[in-house]
């Protein structure tokens, strides 16, 4: 696989599960694509919905996605086109909630720190590095059958289609 | 200690913090939530669990069931163990899975366990790798039996010193939560080490890998030492009659204690005699005060039980307060497995406490989730010894529930407000 290149979506420490997906909508928008899409980031970042792309990313700081264990926080991003979400650090839950749900996550926190909002860069998953401005950042290289889950779709996709 | 356990359970020599690995982890757990796992199960082609033998799966959580629709639940649950050959069933009655699974010997040092619980963190008491994932993970995990993990990184919290009488690692714990944070630990093993551990029963070891979870963590552990084995000795001896020395014998095989010289993310170092009674006050773990320094708290009711708090050492503090006097308030007392249930009868806790007024309930987690065996009304607060105090944890998001070590709980039903139990000791 070839680097793909991703325009960035720039934000901050510490951005909970709330803000990534609002707690009112929970028991109301569950699987509908376009409503996840609709609300994401809504009360982050009100542009965001409107202005996001397919395969865009999202670079962020430390403890991405803290707070509830709710899916649609990643769900929604998905939705939105996210193609993935690089942070310095993640919550627990929503890594595991990314990954089993088809959502690419990548810990650097050096482009988290170097990349700007509206930056482009790519991503090289076979050398698992990112390039920025050039620079190379290297991650710590996912296994391919992590990256097989994520790109099925998730882990249970991942069964249905491999079995 | 924990990259070591992963490092085997992945059959890999080194793992290192930040890696993923994937690991076939001894155990599978799950509780009354089984039968919401086999739906998801039921949308993968595999049709089969792939290894039966490795589950275990407990009815705890609302047991004995509390309305028609929790009775359907649980027998969906012993439809699914028959259907499938599961080997490890624990009906209602027997107790919490974390309690149960350790005195059954299911899990124990140097093993791996993956659980569709929060507080799977539990096991690290005895030496095991063992840590809380979702459903549909659980789903996979029964499928293929194995299951991609992030290597943690881990801080290590060093105890010196002793407990002073009427302290205990509950105390210890909400004290670490009160300064760490909720999430102080996310994603992180925490691992127990230092002169003090040694001085720490048995009993009250689990309380503080049990409530790492509190504190964020994957998982928590500490390396077995002559207290485990004399611990697992005794009771695998009257759980397995007939093959405890070779379970024994497959974990001092097994056993994997910290490097010298190994890496840790953050240090800690907590001199356990300068710890004191704690609390944590409504609605989060982390919102503690020294029990000592809490203003006047009028309680309407009581709770001793739980995975974190409801052991033998637990009911016998509270028997030892309640024992020739007579409550002011409701306490309920819950124990965490038919063995302690049965202990706590033996060595006459259980007739101390209901002398006093108590209420005995079925072994099992009891109003803790807030479904059944003494939720809560709006207003009400409660005083208790589990591990949660979240708005609505026990039933009403309008009552408010304090934690604490067993000893102050019972005591605080005698007052009828939050007390120290030296206060009526003398
Ligand atoms: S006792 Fe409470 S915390 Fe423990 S397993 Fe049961 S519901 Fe969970």
């Amino acid at each position: 696989m070839a680097r793909t290149r991703h325009r960035v979506w720039k934000y901050g420490d510490n951005v909970n599960t709330d803000v990534i997906f609002p707690g009112k909508y929970t028991y109301t928008i569950d699987r509908d694509p376009a409503e996840l899409a609709r609300h994401a980031l809504e009360d982050l970042d009100p542009s965001f919905a409107g202005a996001v792309q397919a395969g865009d990313v999202i670079v962020a700081g430390r403890n991405w996605g803290n707070g509830s264990s709710r899916e649609q926080a990643v769900h929604c991003l998905i939705a939105a086109g996210i193609h993935a979400v690089i942070a310095s650090s993640f919550a627990r839950i929503y890594y595991r909630n990314a990954i089993n749900g088809g959502l690419l996550v990548i810990t650097c926190p050096e482009l988290a720190e170097a990349a700007a909002d509206g930056a482009k860069i790519e991503i090289d998953m076979d050398e698992a590095q990112i390039h920025y401005a050039g620079a190379a950042y290297s991650f710590p290289p996912l296994p391919d059958q992590v990256r097989e889950i994520v790109s099925a779709g998730g882990i249970i996709a991942f069964l249905q289609q491999n079995s | 200690m924990t990259e070591k356990l992963l490092a085997r359970a992945s059959g890999n020599d080194i793992v290192k913090p930040g890696e993923i690995v994937f690991i076939e982890p001894d155990v599978i757990l799950s509780h009354d939530n089984t039968a919401a796992i086999a739906r998801i199960f039921e949308q993968l082609p595999q049709g089969r669990v792939k290894v039966p033998d490795r589950l275990a799966i407990t009815l705890d959580h609302a047991a004995p069931p509390p309305t028609a629709s929790h009775a359907q639940n649980h027998a969906r649950v012993r439809e699914f163990v028959r259907a499938q050959g599961i080997m490890h069933f624990f009906e209602v009655g027997r107790g919490i899975c974390h309690q149960v699974l350790c005195e059954e010997g299911i899990v124990g040092p140097g093993m791996t366990l993956l659980g569709a619980d929060s507080h799977s963190t539990h096991y690290g008491w005895l030496g095991a790798f063992s840590a809380g994932i979702g459903r549909s993970e659980v789903a996979a995990l029964w499928a293929t039996g194995q299951l991609w993990l992030r290597v943690p990184e881990t801080m290590r919290i060093t105890l010196s010193g002793r407990l002073n009488p009427g302290v205990t690692t509950k105390d210890l714990t909400i004290h670490l939560i009160g300064d760490l944070s909720a999430d102080g630990a996310t994603y992180m093993a925490v691992e127990f080490a230092g002169d003090g551990v040694a001085g720490l029963s048995p009993d009250s070891r689990a309380v503080l890998t049990n409530m790492m979870a509190e504190m964020g963590a994957k998982n928590a552990c500490m390396a077995p030492d002559a207290v485990t084995w004399r611990w697992l000795e005794k009771t695998l001896g009257r759980t397995r009659p007939d093959n405890h020395e070779d379970r024994l014998a497959t974990f001092r095989q097994r056993a994997l204690c910290a490097d010298p010289g190994a890496n840790y993310a953050s240090q800690y170092q907590i001199a356990l005699d300068e710890i004191e009674p704690m609390i944590s006050c409504p609605h989060s773990v982390d919102n503690t005060q020294a029990l000592s320094e809490i203003e006047a708290t009028e309680v309407d009711v009581g709770f001793i039980g739980t995975c974190t708090n409801g052991r033998l050492e637990d009911i016998a503090a509270a028997a030892e307060i309640a024992r020739g006097r007579r409550l002011s308030k409701r306490l309920i007392v819950i124990p965490a497995s038919s063995m302690v249930l049965r202990d706590a009868a033996e060595a006459g806790y259980i007739a101390d406490l209901i002398d006093a007024g108590a209420t005995i309930g079925t072994p099992g987690c009891g109003p803790c989730m807030g479904v059944h065996s003494g939720v809560l009304a709006p207003g009400e607060v409660c005083i208790s010894s589990a591990n949660r105090n979240f708005r609505g944890r026990m039933g009403e998001p309008g009552a408010e529930i304090y934690l604490a070590n067993p000893a102050v709980v019972a005591a605080s039903c005698i007052a009828g407000r939050l007390i120290h139990p030296a206060e009526l000791t003398g």
